[in-house]
Parts: C-alpha cells; structure tokens; sequence
C-alpha cells in the first residue's frame, strides 16, 4: 500500500468516525424532542439539491448542503407560523422535496444519493466532512444544556435566560448538517437511521443524560467501524452495512427490559 | 440625571398596565391593571379558562400582549410551570436538570448546593429519571431548579397540583420561608383559598368575563367570589384565622 492510499484510508476512517460521533450526539435530542420521524424525513430534503447539483455538474455535496439549509429554514419559519408540529411541517416539506428530487435526479444517481456512492473521497469531501463534524460535536455539547432545558419545558428554559426560538433553528441546522455529512458514506435515506438507531438504543439503556450521549456515541461509532471493516472485507456497499450493524444493537438492547 | 440626586429603589417588583390578551379575534382578558410590591406575595386565582396561565406566561415574555408590563430593574426570575408531562423513561435526571441551569446561569457549585439545601431535596431524587419521581419530588426539583441563579421574583403556576395536602403544606411553608430569608417577591398561581388567605399579600381574581385585584380581605368574599366564579363558593376567609 503507498503512503497516499495509505492516507486516504486513514482520511476515511478518521472522517467516517467524526461522522458517527456526529450522529450520535444530534440524534439523542432528536429522539428526546420526539423528532424521529422528522429526522428520517429531513434527510429527504437533500435530494433537490443533489439533483440540481448534479444538472449542473457541481458537486451533489454542495447542493445538498444548500438543500438543507434552505429546507431547514423553511421548516423552522413554519413552525413559527403556523404553531404547526416540527413532526407534521417536516412531512409536508419532505414529501415535496422527494417529489422535486426524483425528478431532477433519476437512476442510478439517484440510488447512489440514497443510499451512498462507493469510491474514493476527494479533498473537498474529507475536508468538508472533518469540519462539518466538528462543529456539530462542538455545538451540540455546547448547546446540551440549553437544549435539556427546553425540552423538560420552554417556559422555564425561556426564563433562564435561553432563546428558544434561536436555540430550535441552531438545532434543527445542525441536524441538517449531520445528514449533509453523511451523504457521500450513507447516503441521505440511510443517514437519517445512523441518527436515530444508536439514540434510540441509547434511551432504552441509560437513565441519564451523560450516560444517553456516551452509549449513542459508542454504538454509532461501532456501528459504522463495523460496516467499514465488513464492507471492505465483503466486497459490499457499507451504507447498508453500517444501519444493520446499528440495527443488531438495537435489538440487543431489547433484552434489556424497560420500568414498568 | 440631576447632580446629587438620590436613586430611590423601585418600590414596586411588577406594575403591570392596561394589559390586553387575544389569541386570534378571543379575547382572554383585557384592560388588566395591577402592581406587586417588592417582597411581597401575589396570589393569582379564578376558574379555569380565566387566563392565568395566559398572564404568566405574557409575564415571562412568551406571549404577545398590548399594554405594558414592567419588572424592577435588575429583576431576576425563577420559574416552577403547571405540572409538566414527562416520559417516565427520559433518561434525564433532577441532577442534569439542575446542573444544566447551574451551567447555563453560570451559578458556582456552591450556590447549586445552597439551592438544594433550601429546598431539602433528597439526594436520592437527583440521581432518579425526572419522569420516575413522585409529583412532589418533582415540583421540589423545579424550585431547586428555579432558584439557581439566585432569583429575586419566583414565579409559580399552580406549583403543588397533584400533590398531597401536608405536600402542599411544606411546599407554601418553605415558600414563605424563603421570602423571610431572602425578601424574594412571590407570584403564585393558587387553586387552594386557604393558603391564599394565609399567605397572599393580594390576590388577583381572573374570569372570563371580569377581574379585580386587592388584599385577600377585600377579595376573598364568598359575594365577590361566587360572581368571579359563576356559583357559590363555600370558603369564608374567617375559616383560617
């Protein structure tokens, strides 16, 4: 192996972890506020961009991440708006970004946006993604606090001084960049179960906060370590892998039985 | 400001002004006047529907209102909302509630444990999923929670629904306590006339279709309160002292 392979294996190794530790961490508030159907469904939003993007030969990242951030926004305006539900907004958003999506993409790049494209990253990808990463895992941890806060109640987070208005669309946008992060490994359908599988597992086993994050983090970087290790070893795609591999933790964790 | 002239301390923690709430063309209650003084007691009652949820939650900025509302300057608040529905599996403890507000009020680990200490939490409680705790535990993790960052107007909503009758006991008991210690203003949303009577310095009474604010002498007249209420009400504020 030269040194160059060599590095893009450990690019893709330290970029793909960065992703998980990502996911792990975004998807316990996700799961907490009782967004999981709105997380799988945001992921869709991306796919617009993805489609434009790939019309005018730009990268899919790029217009993804422009997808989400302009999606992002409309969702949050919304809710402000219409007082209607994150849950309920995100499905109107998302059905009609699937619409808009398939027809702009179609065949065989749009199974790839979907489920993850094999191949080498580029430069723009590992730098993307590394930078990305780190402002989720920076923000969430610093946000985790206010974010507890406000989910036990607005009202008493408002009066302590936290705005929640502000607080919700910081979320929200860093969800939306959680998913951009895992277009190029996962794709956009898979990545929003690499957010919420090892959360959800999380949940059924800790009983507190510290603990959640920890375990979500754990099983999303096992997770997906797994899905490299048995793609290269299987010849296979490791999107797929990778949500399996999540998906037999959680039923593991079903052993464990809940409080009554 | 004039040369050698003396700042006064505001007598007054809240003066609110002609204030209106609608929700679309529904008027909630309109034309609202009253004022609470510094350290003393507000009790807020009436049916429901009557809009005092609606009033607190204008007061601490969350709604939109016409008129005016005004809190001292240098007002801090702490807040314990209406009985909250939490999932008995949310795996977030009293501790991380706490601590969360220690970190965000930037509140050093000594005043978190002169909060706690005020409030007599049990040690136990902290380290049990808020959603698992009993009604009262709870409520005495979200007074923890609200006077971390030393609070000198505590705001509570019907702080002590669901709670058994010597729990509430304790729970006015302590509030009254603190006011002593500290001179902290209260402003309480109360189901329960007799401890209004025993520890409001006034009460404001909202229905639908009226209000009226006054010491709870004047207030807590059966007359008064069987309009505000629409039926008889058997309370007679002799009852209690």
């Amino acid at each position: 192996m030269t040194f160059t392979e060599l590095g893009a294996q450990f690019g893709s190794v330290a970029l793909s972890a960065s992703m998980a530790v990502a996911a792990g961490l975004v998807g316990c508030f996700a799961v907490m506020r009782r967004m999981t159907l709105a997380a799988d469904a945001m992921s869709h939003v991306a796919l617009p961009g993805i489609g434009v993007a790939l019309l005018l030969h730009i990268s899919p990242l790029i217009g993804a991440l422009v997808m989400l951030f302009l999606g992002t926004l409309l969702i949050w305006a919304l809710e402000i708006k219409t007082r209607i539900s994150t849950e309920t907004v995100v499905g109107v958003v998302f059905t009609l970004a699937l619409a808009v999506g398939s027809f702009l993409a179609s065949g065989e790049e749009l199974i790839d946006a979907l489920f993850g494209a094999p191949g080498k990253l580029t430069g723009l990808e590992i730098g993307f993604g590394l930078i990305g990463a780190a402002i989720v895992i920076v923000l969430i941890l610093w946000l985790k606090n206010a974010l507890i806060v406000s989910l036990v109640s607005p009202d008493i987070a408002s009066t302590s001084g936290i705005n929640v208005i502000a607080l919700d669309l910081t979320y929200l946008l860093a969800f939306a960049l959680t998913i951009a992060l895992g277009i190029r490994f996962l794709g956009v359908l898979l990545m929003g179960s690499l957010i919420i599988i090892p959360a959800v597992t999380a949940r059924r086993l800790a009983t507190d906060l510290t603990t959640m994050l920890s375990l979500s983090v754990a099983v999303a970087v096992i997770s997906t370590m797994a899905g490299l290790y048995l793609g290269s070893l299987l010849q296979r795609e490791t999107g797929p892998l990778i949500v399996s591999a999540a998906g037999a933790i959680f039923v593991l964790s079903l052993l464990k039985k809940q409080p009554a | 400001m004039q040369a050698g002239a003396v700042l006064q301390p505001p007598a007054y923690a809240l003066e609110v002004d002609h204030l209106t709430i609608r929700f679309g063309t529904t008027e909630i209650f309109r034309d609202l006047s009253f004022k609470v003084p510094l350290g003393s007691s507000l009790v807020v009652i009436g049916p429901n529907g009557g809009g005092k949820t609606v009033l607190f939650r204008a007061l601490i900025g969350s709604l939109p209102y016409e008129g005016s509302i005004r809190w001292a300057p240098g007002t801090r608040l702490g807040y314990v909302p209406q009985k909250l529905d939490i999932e008995r599996s949310l795996p977030v403890t009293g501790n991380d509630l706490l601590r969360a507000k220690a970190a965000i009020t930037k509140t050093p680990g000594k005043m978190l444990l002169t909060a706690l200490d005020r409030v007599g939490l049990d040690m136990g409680a902290l380290n049990t999923p808020i959603g698992a705790l009993s009604g009262g535990q709870f409520q005495e993790v979200l007074l923890a929670f609200a006077l971390i960052g030393d609070p000198n107007v505590l705001l509570l909503d019907e702080p002590t629904a669901g709670v058994d009758a010597p729990g509430r006991e304790s729970f006015y008991r302590l509030i009254q306590k603190l006011q002593q210690e500290t001179g902290l203003t209260a402003i309480v949303i109360s189901h329960d006339l007799s401890v209004v009577a025993r520890s409001a310095t006034n009460v404001l009474c909202l229905s639908r279709s009226d209000s009226c604010f006054g010491p709870p002498k004047t207030i807590l007249d059966p007359e008064l309160l069987g309009r505000m209420y629409g039926m008889p009400l058997g309370f007679h504020f002799h009852d209690i002292h």
